[in-house]
């Protein structure tokens, strides 16, 4: 721990490789912290419905367990399913040694500011974890909820599916209704072991003046599958992310989703990184961005470092009401034998298909509606009907905002 | 009805049809032949509503209304549906949202993919990676859903296999009511008269002459129409002669 502070302190003013630039001391509000709660239906109606909108179901219905943090502190942590723990990270730091095996080791405490930050001034996060084997039946969720005005949220998530696990993460990420900004940095390692099965699912519901910046890093190993999708759909100031994902293990498999709407206003840069290591490795990045004022940088990039190894990356950008879309796909070879290819697409919805909805009895505006449902339509293989569902929830919903 | 009438249409600066005269009443339908690139794909456009496809002057009357400046959506509404030869692919639409969308979420999407062997397409994204023959069917199919009372058919058996050109043959015949029979209180003759739906079929192959019966045929040659007469004697000339003895009529 000596050694990460150290690391940290020398970072702290160290500015990100990408994204514009964020003054930390601009966002000095001290956030508050809260009283832990024993059951969900206490919460207050109106946070309960923001949480609803990043897919967060204070019912619980269908739901193995819950993790919900306001401001700084954890107030929910619950797993309702043997096999499956839920713990707020300081509290495993503090009891449980084994956390520390995890804590920083995969993202670098020293890579810029925002992750020298999340570990000088820690606002807890959570440590989701399947035990080896246990195929948990319905998604975990996890909130992060901002509620104080100009406040801070730097949290740090450890997910693990060990050994033969199978686990769903939902992620919902909002603010109180009456926040308008505020800074959310996010730390969060996966680790997904032999022959598991990993799914996390991060909604976006932010303030539009958010700022936020997640660094994330995951490892699969032998035969494991790590599942990414990102949705993110709501006005928010800026928001730089580039996680990296390292296939070490044979025949592992990662696949990246973004859903991505750029309102006026609003920055959103977003990529996501796999290194193909082990043998037989296979990557998919999938994003779909649509930008009606907004700036959207949408990344890509894959390392094959082994022959044989196979990976696609795909961003695909419509600009609908002025804004500006870059798509920077990156591939990159190191051996003989690596098969990965690229496909991005800049453009603006074709008139030929609102005129083909429009001869099926479709209004000009509904006819447009309905292309862009399809277009933020992806097929993700393996994801759970329920979180696909929560997906098309997210997507639904911000409709109306943007058409 | 659909009545045109005088009908002059410009696709950009270029001229594409010209004195565009046709009636098709209740009941009837019409086949429309003639060589590639003289206007027939741009007359079913330029009916259906496509805005490029710019209406000079003349008229198109249909039901008694004029729709000569409506909008595409309205002219469906209206009771026009047209069957594209080739409809653009829609990613992440699928098949079912689009039938839905035709049945106005009034009929039952299953039972008709079920009639055109269709079911296991629903799922899909509509037209993406599509056969021909399959692209046919789905837009049969939304046809089906949609039941205008005008139909309008761009090469509907063009790319479809011989097992499948009955199925869709057939199903047109059905559509455009041409299989009635008489019954108990009404002669033939009468539920022939009643009959309300309206057909115009662009066809190269001639195929669908085998299935559908149709009342007559027009040769559009050069953006003109150039003859009417009985569909299969149309078209026995055409594949005797080819389209020379149009060019005379047409000048």
């Amino acid at each position: 721990m000596r050694d990460l502070d150290n690391k940290a302190s020398e970072a702290k003013d160290k500015k990100a490789a990408i994204g514009p630039d964020v003054e930390l001391d601009a966002y000095s509000v001290e956030p508050p912290a809260h009283e832990t709660i024993q059951d969900l239906k206490s919460l207050p109606e109106e946070d309960k419905e923001r949480m609803l909108l990043a897919g967060i179901d204070t019912e619980e219905s269908e739901r193995s367990g819950t993790y919900i943090q306001k401001d700084s502190s954890s107030i929910y942590a619950f797993s309702h399913e043997e096999g499956l723990e839920v713990i707020p990270i300081r509290e495993a730091l503090e009891k449980l040694d084994w956390v520390k095996e995890y804590y920083w080791k995969l993202a670098s405490v020293d890579q810029d500011k925002y992750t020298a930050r999340a570990h000088l001034d820690l606002h807890d996060g959570y440590v989701i974890r399947a035990l080896p084997g246990s195929k948990i039946s319905f998604p975990v969720q996890a909130c992060l909820y901002l509620e104080r005005e100009g406040s801070t949220q730097n949290v740090h998530n450890i997910i693990i599916a060990e050994e033969d696990s199978e686990l769903h993460v939902i992620t919902g990420c909002a603010t109180a209704a009456h926040v308008t900004e505020g800074l959310h940095i996010g730390i969060s390692e996966f680790f997904v072991k032999k022959n598991a099965k990993l799914s996390f699912t991060m909604i976006h519901h932010w303030a539009d003046n958010m700022i936020v910046r997640p660094r994330s890093v995951a490892k699969v190993e032998e035969g494991g599958l790590f599942l990414s999708n990102y949705v993110s759909m709501k006005p928010i100031k800026s928001i730089q992310s580039y996680p990296t994902t390292y296939l070490d293990g044979k025949g592992a498999v990662a696949r990246f989703y973004s859903l991505l709407v750029g309102s006026p206003g609003s920055e959103l840069d977003i990529g996501g990184r796999v290194y193909l290591r082990g043998k037989d490795t296979r990557a998919e990045i999938i994003s779909r961005a649509i930008t009606n004022g907004g700036n959207i940088i949408a990344r890509g990039d894959l390392i094959g470092e082994k022959p044989g190894v196979k990976g696609h990356l795909e961003c695909h950008g419509l600009i609908l009401k002025g804004g500006f879309m870059h798509a920077i796909p990156e591939l990159t070879g190191t051996v003989d034998g690596v098969e990965m290819s690229h496909e991005a697409a800049v453009g603006k919805i074709a008139q030929e298909e609102i005129y083909y909805l429009m001869s099926r009895g479709l209004t000009e505006e509904e006819a447009t509606a309905t292309i862009v449902r399809g277009f933020l339509n992806v097929d993700i293989p393996g994801l759970p009907p329920k979180l696909k569902s929560e997906i098309d929830r997210a997507v639904e919903l911000s409709q109306q905002e943007f058409m | 009805m659909l009545l045109i009438e005088d009908l002059k249409v410009k696709l950009g600066k270029r001229e594409i049809l010209r004195h565009i005269d046709l009636e098709i009443r209740p009941g009837e339908t019409h086949i429309l032949f003639g060589p590639n690139g003289s206007g027939k794909t741009s007359l079913l456009m330029t009916i259906m509503g496509y805005p490029q496809y710019k209406v000079v002057s003349g008229k198109i009357t249909f039901k008694g209304e004029d729709i000569t400046h409506m909008s595409i959506n309205e002219r469906a509404e209206l009771g026009i549906g047209m069957s594209y030869q080739r409809p653009p692919s829609i990613q992440g639409l699928k098949t079912r949202q689009l039938i839905d969308i035709c049945c106005n979420n009034g009929g039952d999407t299953e039972a008709l993919a079920e009639e055109l062997n269709f079911s296991e397409f629903l799922g899909r994204d509509i037209n993406v990676g599509f056969s021909g023959g399959e692209i046919k069917k789905s837009e049969l199919l939304q046809l089906m859903a949609q039941d205008p009372d005008l139909y309008l058919f761009d090469e509907p058996e063009s790319g479809v296999d011989l097992e499948n050109i009955s199925l869709i043959g057939n199903t047109i015949n059905h559509l455009l009511r041409k299989n009635l029979h008489s019954t108990a209180d009404k002669s033939k003759k009468e539920v022939v008269k009643e009959r309300p739906k309206m057909g115009l079929i662009i066809t190269h192959t001639g195929f669908i002459l085998d299935y559908v019966t149709a009342d007559r045929g027009q040769v559009l040659y050069n953006g003109v129409l150039a003859c009417r007469s009985n569909p299969s004697a149309i078209f026995r000339q055409i594949k005797d002669e080819g389209y020379g003895e149009c060019v005379r009529c047409a000048i």
